[in-house]
């Protein structure tokens, strides 16, 4: 049965040098602009909280300045900055970890409103209990799981960063949380406790093919409407996990050898468990992070891995150079779907069919880091 | 003391380059402007107290690398922002 259709969408792009508001109108065909929000700062995620339709929070940070968040009432209008933004607690260590970034934004349970979720750069979580006003650490998390997998998640000259928090729609308090380098974790108990769930992926750059943690997923999902439904697009390779299993299944092994399952982002359908969207990029030799041969393609399954249809209508032939980050792929609630990518060389993509064909509707903007399609009160 | 601040900063300060603020060092002074600007601080000091890499402090025109440093009435604080990359 179709889901209740907004009468109309927005996309809320974070890109390297501000954020930007795209509002349809009800045909998804023409989009107009607002922004930028905060020219110059680097916006790594730009979500809104579905639960009530209007409030937007914003992770920012510039080249000069510390990170921070920024948060809107009024679906964009306005912004306040967060009283007291993630950040970890004051140390006696000269090492003392401090946040760089914060990375990803995820509001948390329906049930808990004004309740959201954290990840940072380097790997931390935090949560807030006021719609994203003040944040305190999760510190079953940050002390408690952490220092037992640090030797496996720092060290990365970038940073490692802390992605993918999934809310069992069922169970407020179990949590999946993805580290990028450092693997996926379950929690039961809102966070208190971690544990590893990597079975069966991949970790080509570990010393040990059974490690229980260390590997690298770039992204991670679980469905709304089957939540024992998990699906990752890791650094090495594509999987799905049905739980209550703990074995990971490569199921990129279908995809084209000549394309390969390396990527950052993965889409599920909202109304189909089985029907998930990925976009390759070149993970050979040197990890040139581009499209594989400069043909740009979406892939999708509609039989939960089995099998991938590449879907490239509308994409340049040759020569485009760009790929999608983890956070820059997403879709509607329409029927039929809309799906919408932002690229690294600053374009944004739509598809108002599930992915049969695609069209640029704006270009020339930042490197996107994030995209989400929002249904604005 | 007079304390110059970047152009960074100027959305907490609605534009103003230039600010009063007093304190017996350049932590104290810090906490001051973060009163009146809620947000400041942790723009530019992170939570371990230590400076950001892009933001540099200067007392009397001398580089501050410790936010101990001992301050005197009369003293000017300047803030400068120095970005690399594009």
């Amino acid at each position: 049965m179709p889901v209740t259709v907004a009468s109309t969408w927005s996309l809320l792009i974070g890109t390297r040098k501000g954020a930007f508001l795209y509002r349809g109108d009800t045909t998804r065909s023409n989009w107009s602009v607002e922004g930028p929000h905060f020219l110059g700062s680097v916006v790594n995620h730009l979500v809104l909280d579905a639960r009530d339709g209007r409030t937007l929070l914003m992770a920012a940070k510039t080249g000069h300045l510390g990170p921070t968040v920024f948060r809107s009432l009024d679906a964009g209008r306005t912004w306040v900055e967060a009283k007291r933004p993630p950040m970890f607690k004051k140390a006696s260590d000269p090492d003392a970890r401090a946040v760089d970034s914060v990375f990803w934004l995820a509001p948390a349970h329906a049930s808990q409103p004004d309740v959201w979720y954290a990840g940072t750069v380097p790997v931390g979580l935090f949560r807030s209990t006021d719609g994203g006003v003040t944040w305190d650490e999760v510190t079953g998390f940050n002390g408690g799981l952490f220092p037992s997998i640090k030797h496996r998640v720092e060290n990365i000259p970038d940073g490692s960063l802390l992605h993918s928090i999934c809310i069992d729609p069922q169970d407020a308090r179990h949590i999946y949380i993805g580290l990028s380098t450092g693997g996926v974790f379950e929690s039961g108990d809102a966070g208190a406790s971690w544990q590893p769930l990597n079975r069966g992926v991949e970790a080509n750059f570990l010393p040990r093919d059974d490690a229980e943690f260390g590997h690298d997923p770039h992204t991670l999902t679980l469905h709304p409407l089957r939540p024992s439904r998990l699906y990752q697009q890791n650094h090495c390779g594509i999987y799905r996990l049905d739980r209550p299993g703990v074995e990971w299944r490569r199921i990129g092994r279908a995809m084209p050898k000549e394309v390969g399952d390396i990527g950052f982002p993965l889409v599920m359908h909202p109304r189909d468990p089985d029907c998930v969207w990925v976009f390759p990029m070149d993970g050979t030799e040197v990890w040139p992070r581009v499209s594989p041969g400069g043909k740009p393609a979406a892939y999708r399954t509609l039989d939960a891995g089995e099998t991938w249809q590449r879907q490239d209508r509308g994409f340049p032939r040759e020569q485009a150079w760009w790929t999608v980050k983890r956070q820059a792929f997403c879709a509607d609630a329409c029927d039929p779907l809309g799906l919408y990518f932002g690229t690294t060389s600053g374009e944004v993509w739509a598809s108002l069919d599930e992915g049969e064909s695609w069209s640029c509707i704006a270009a020339h903007l930042p490197h996107i880091y994030s995209v989400s399609a929002a249904a604005l009160a | 003391m007079r304390v110059l601040l970047p152009s960074p900063l100027f959305s907490y300060t609605s534009g103003q380059r230039e600010v009063e603020a007093h304190g017996a060092c350049v932590a104290d002074v810090l906490h001051a402007l973060d009163a009146r600007y809620p947000g400041l601080r942790h723009r530019i000091v992170d939570e371990q107290d230590r400076i950001r890499p892009h933001i540099r402090f200067f007392v009397n025109g001398e580089a501050v690398t410790t936010l101990g440093r001992a301050l005197a009435e009369g003293d000017e604080l300047i803030i400068v922002a120095a970005l690399s990359g594009g």
